[in-house]
């Protein structure tokens, strides 16, 4: 069935649509990822012009993460404080990204940078945790009764141990400086405005190996500063760019927000260190795809686009 | 560009007149507007009229007809990947002033046996004799290679056609065409011209107006998104926020 899309000025199919968002809400359930990264170039390949595909994946990723929240919060897999630190550091990573953005866009080649920071944060995040996920289940599987050292908790925070003002996030099981967590969410805004994406891929793998937070709060966490920042980048492109659709978002969202709910009951019958294999896999398999659509000769040479206000 | 070709008509339309009166053409749309609405997927319209012969003494041989609908000229950037260190970039670019972002010529035989490359250029028959006005570099051999890939790439979007031979006539007197405008075809004001050719020459031309536009929801959309783009983004926002409520409520429940 077609439907038309007032902002993006064409037709899509509704029912490919409300599948690809359930397909990227369940990722985002499953791995506390936005899927922003998946979303968007899929819209991009579909002949959704490329503004109107950034702006309207991420009202989808507020909506299945506002659901998947739901889902992890009613097990308790939510660090509200933590995630506050998070949103408050990723406002000012806003605002600093736009900045960014703009100077960027004046040196242009834009586009290729964004590709190239791409592949080498999915490519460098994505071996890390593929190589760590594989040792530990390797170790699990040869010593099985005996309970798991909790090793890595407290190994990869040295310098962020010593940051002041240390205090207590009870759900996280950590007793850390809020500077830690408001510089890591600044960053992931920042590179939110820049790249178009949520920030998950990178979030998800820095609570893990730098916070040290434990495995059971980090994906609701995640999604939590999702849903804050998308929202946020939603009002910005709307505002800013109008190129915002909301029929789109719409049909996106309601696969989103059903598949994320599916998505969060399936990571809870998962063991962590396989949750983290399969996000490793999927951020190895995009880079991959990335650095093919860099080096391959594309089908199409020329690109055209309307220049505003002509 | 338009103006020039308005220029000519002009000019044909006075000089022959003056000498003898030439045949006329009779036109109308199938519709004068396209509405789209939510289910829109391209609209097919019917261009038909008639050829009148000064006497009614027919000529004794087809009617050779150009049809031209084109929607409104874009300002566009064109840009070109080119290999570097391994990596396809966007290297070079050229801009045209004058894209049409849409032009469809239907005829009755190749442009080629219409009319030679001058009147194609004058009137601006066929894709290859638009003037896209390029501007950006100096080179004019540089821009030509532009506007092929500008070219190609419309056409690969059903943007830009060429229908030969999909011009029918009856009786020698009337013609038909069949129109498609696809859903990617911007809104606005297009105009749908037919061409009289005779001898190489354009001999008689009318021109009729057709509106492309939003209707009822979509166009209540977009121009809620331009007037209150806070609140628009505001309420984009509220719905995907709802959405994921209502989905926790429904599918979590029994998680």
């Amino acid at each position: 069935m077609d439907i038309y899309l007032p902002i993006a000025g064409m037709s899509v199919n509704a029912l490919v649509m409300v599948l690809a968002g359930a397909g990227v809400g369940f990722l985002s359930g499953l791995f506390g990822v936005g899927g922003g990264f998946l979303l968007t170039p899929f819209l991009i390949f579909y002949g959704v012009p490329p503004a109107v595909a950034v702006a309207s994946s991420a009202p989808q990723i507020t909506g299945s993460s506002v659901s998947a929240v739901l889902a992890h919060a009613r097990r308790g897999g939510v660090d509200y404080k933590m995630g506050m630190a998070l949103v408050v550091g990723g406002f000012i990573g806003s605002a600093l990204g736009a900045r960014l953005f703009r100077w960027l866009q004046q040196l242009g080649q834009i586009d290729l940078a964004i590709q190239i920071v791409y592949v080498l944060l999915l490519g460098t995040i994505g071996t890390l945790m593929a190589r760590d996920s594989l040792r530990t289940l390797r170790q699990a599987r040869a010593t099985t009764d005996k309970p798991r050292p909790l090793r890595r908790a407290h190994r990869h925070i040295g310098v962020i141990a010593g940051l002041p003002m240390r205090m207590k996030f009870p759900a996280s099981g950590l007793y850390l400086s809020p500077l830690a967590p408001i510089i890591l969410g600044a960053l992931v805004g920042v590179l939110t405005v820049i790249m178009g994406v949520g920030g998950g891929f990178v979030l998800v793998p820095a609570m893990v190996y730098l916070l040290g937070m434990s495995a059971g709060v980090v994906v609701g966490t995640s999604l939590l500063q999702i849903v804050f920042v998308t929202a946020v980048t939603t009002l910005f492109h709307a505002v800013q760019s109008g190129t915002v659709d909301i029929v789109l978002a719409a049909l996106l969202l309601l696969g989103g927000v059903v598949g994320a709910q599916y998505g969060a009951r399936a990571a809870r019958k998962l063991p962590a260190e396989k949750l983290r294999l399969g996000l490793a896999v999927v951020l190895l398999a995009f880079a991959t795809r990335l650095v093919l659509q860099l080096t391959y000769r594309p089908g199409e040479l020329f690109s055209v686009s309307i220049d505003e206000g002509a | 560009m338009r103006g020039r070709a308005a220029l000519a008509a002009a000019c044909v339309v006075t000089s022959p007149a003056l000498a003898a009166p030439g045949p006329r053409l009779y036109a109308d749309l199938s519709a004068p507007k396209i509405e789209i609405s939510y289910g829109y997927a391209g609209a097919r319209l019917l261009v038909y009229g008639a050829v009148q012969y000064p006497g009614g003494k027919l000529p004794g041989e087809s009617p050779k007809i150009a049809i031209v609908a084109r929607g409104p000229d874009q300002q566009v950037t064109v840009r070109r990947k080119e290999r570097v260190a391994g990596v396809w970039v966007n290297t070079l670019s050229e801009q045209f002033a004058t894209a049409p972002s849409f032009y469809a010529i239907a005829t009755t035989a190749p442009l080629t046996d219409l009319v030679d490359a001058r009147t194609a250029a004058v009137w601006e028959l066929g894709l290859g004799f638009i003037q896209y006005s390029p501007f950006g570099s100096d080179d004019p051999a540089a821009a030509g290679i532009f506007q092929r890939g500008l070219i190609d790439l419309r056409r690969s979007q059903g943007l830009y056609r060429e229908d030969i031979g999909a011009v029918r006539v009856t009786d020698d007197i009337i013609y038909r065409a069949d129109l498609f405008v696809p859903p990617s075809a911007p809104v606005g004001d297009y105009d749908v011209t037919v061409y009289l050719i005779r001898d190489g020459k354009v001999v008689s031309t009318i021109a009729r107006k057709l509106s492309v536009e939003k209707t009822g929801f979509e166009a209540r959309v977009s121009d809620f998104a331009e007037r209150d783009a806070l609140l628009y983004g505001l309420a984009t926002v509220a719905l995907a926020a709802a959405a994921g409520w209502i989905a926790s409520l429904i599918v979590g429940r029994r998680g």
